[in-house]
């Protein structure tokens, strides 16, 4: 041939050799994170914006990561996400604030609350298709929310005020445990069924990936963690609505997910820690605000429309060359249009 | 090997086969030839699982599969390359082959087998690394082929392989199709390229709107005047 094809990076995960020593780094890290921030704000010398603002960093984290797994991962777009993260929070606020249960053992139920939610609405709905199942997904959020509104046992309109269980320290590792799990999941065989979902429903069925199971799967867990979420979210502003878990805020967490790259979990993260300081540096200013978000969007779908991240993973061995089992190339961000 | 007996579809209330009945003898090519709307992708996308039909049989070595799961079918044996190709376009050659082997738990093996796609396709192997929607069409045609293949199946559906190819490569994926076939794997195959089709199988059969019109020998198929003068023009 005359000519030679251009040459395309491919896409390979970074295996470590260490798995014991990177995990250790891993842990370490994480570790030195949650205690510098736990330290300074005890100390006072971050004050309770920034804090509160790290906190809901982290409520972000779980809910941008969660979506990514049934959006970005599988394709599947849903725009009720924040419909789980209420189901979550309101079944949370049930079980422990009225019923007296402990508070761990209210978050985990609301989470399984919104996981069955999931599985309610998913099992119907995951024969739709693209746009239809995005407004089916829609629909249902805006059920529960109508529900919310008139049902006294929980506050109706005026929403539920617990007291604040939440705290930084049930965050940041909440949200490290959902990322772990998320992360595993889409690293397995699992996983690889799901993106062959994403890619190619047909084909994916026509080499045995059983496409519905999977589906369902997926939207379950996603459902899953977004109530756990939920349940840190109210239990942090020790106050919430019906209005906190709107189409609105639907958006905003898809928002997070498009921004930092779907189908990445190392975007999702910093989708929401970006967009989340971003919200904070803005809050001066809540009428540009908006205005800004916006024009970030269109900028971001003109010149950079996979994301931040595209499908980038982050992996601990680009840090520690040391940590690399062998040289397996680079990886492709995915920037073709 | 396969028997299909009076096999009805229908998408809705809109009938796509009316009552098929054919015949896949063991380590042969068959081919189904016939013009668009005759029902030659509904009845291997029937087989494979992905459509139900509303009545009739198919048997496959002796057991009744009419009503499996496709990651059944697939797991007994029998691997759908789909028309139009369908590869994963965002993972690599690699990882595209690899998932041809989903339902396969055999380790050793599916590196086998790969290495077989390998040698197969050698251009596969050059851009083993390559994202799948990258590929030409031809080199993605070879890929859905080779993922089929991963399945290690018995039985081959091979939907309309040489669809929108230069008359080389189409050459090409017939002989590599029937070098697939000598190495012991069983072929149905669809084309609109009748010509191609009964050259290379044993056995046609002639689709015409949900029906079987023609059936026969493919060589006193390709010599029959009414076949020549619907499908060949000429």
């Amino acid at each position: 041939m005359a000519t030679q094809p251009a040459k395309i990076p491919a896409r390979t995960s970074t295996a470590a050799l260490y798995p014991w020593r990177s995990m250790g780094i891993s842990i370490l890290g994480m570790v030195v994170v949650w205690g510098v921030v736990q330290w300074l704000s005890q100390s006072g010398v971050l004050n309770l914006f920034i804090t509160q603002t790290l906190v809901i960093m982290g409520i972000n984290v779980i809910l941008a990561v969660s979506l990514n797994l049934i959006t970005g991962v599988t394709g599947q777009l849903v725009l009720g996400h924040a419909a789980f993260m209420g189901l979550g929070c309101y079944f949370a606020a049930i079980l422990t604030y009225k019923m007296g249960l402990p508070f761990p053992v209210g978050l985990i139920g609301g989470g399984l609350v919104a996981g069955l939610g999931g599985l309610v609405i998913g099992l119907p709905t995951l024969r739709l298709r693209g746009d239809y199942l995005a407004i089916a997904t829609l629909g249902f959020g805006e059920i529960l929310r109508i529900v919310y509104q008139n049902w006294d046992y929980v506050g109706g309109a005026v929403g539920m005020s617990p007291p604040q269980l939440a705290n930084w320290t049930w965050v940041f590792w909440l949200a490290v445990l959902s990322v772990l799990i998320i992360w595993h999941l889409v690293d397995s065989s699992h996983g690889r069924a799901l993106q062959a979902i994403r890619e190619n429903e047909i084909a994916a069925e026509a080499v045995g990936v059983a496409t519905t199971r999977h589906k369902v799967t997926a939207f379950i867990i996603g459902a899953f963690f977004a109530g756990i979420a939920g349940g840190l979210y109210g239990f942090y502003n020790y106050a919430f609505q019906p209005s906190s878990f709107d189409f609105l805020h639907s958006f905003n967490i898809l928002v997070l997910v498009v921004l930092g790259g779907l189908g990445s979990i190392t975007g999702s993260i910093v989708g929401a820690v970006v967009v989340t300081a971003l919200q904070a540096a803005l809050q001066s200013y809540p009428y540009i605000q908006n205005v800004i978000f916006a024009l970030l969007l269109i900028l971001m779908m003109l010149f950079r429309r996979q994301g931040l991240l595209g499908r980038y993973e982050f992996h601990l061995s680009m840090i520690f060359p040391g940590l690399r089992r062998e040289e397996k190339g680079g990886h492709s961000d995915g920037a073709r249009s | 090997m396969l028997t299909i007996d009076k096999l009805e579809v229908s998408y809705g209330a809109i009938r796509a086969l009316h009552g098929i009945s054919l015949e896949v003898p063991d380590g042969s090519i068959v081919c189904l030839i016939g013009a668009n709307g005759a029902g030659k992708s509904t009845t291997l996308k029937t087989i494979s699982g992905l459509l139900r039909p509303r009545a009739g049989s198919i048997r496959y070595q002796g057991d009744e599969i009419t009503h499996w799961a496709p990651k059944r079918i697939v797991a007994a044996g029998i691997s759908h390359v789909p028309e139009g190709r369908r590869i994963f376009a965002d993972q690599t050659v690699e990882e595209n082959l690899r998932l041809g082997a989903y339902s396969r738990r055999d380790r050793a093996e599916v590196a086998k087998d790969l290495e077989f796609v390998y040698e197969l396709f050698p251009r596969l192997r050059e851009r083993r690394k390559q994202l799948g929607g990258t590929l030409s069409g031809g080199e993605q045609q070879m890929l859905a082929i080779g993922r089929g293949l991963m399945a290690r199946p018995k039985l081959l559906l091979l939907d309309e392989p040489s669809m929108g190819l230069s008359p080389l490569l189409v050459r090409e994926i017939f002989s590599i199709i029937q070098t697939i076939n000598r190495q012991g794997t069983t072929i149905l195959l669809v084309e609109q390229n009748a010509y191609m089709a009964l050259g290379v199988a044993s056995f046609a059969y002639v689709l015409e709107t949900g029906r079987v019109a023609l059936q026969g020998p493919a060589k006193e198929l390709a010599s029959s005047s009414e076949v020549r003068r619907a499908y060949l023009g000429g």
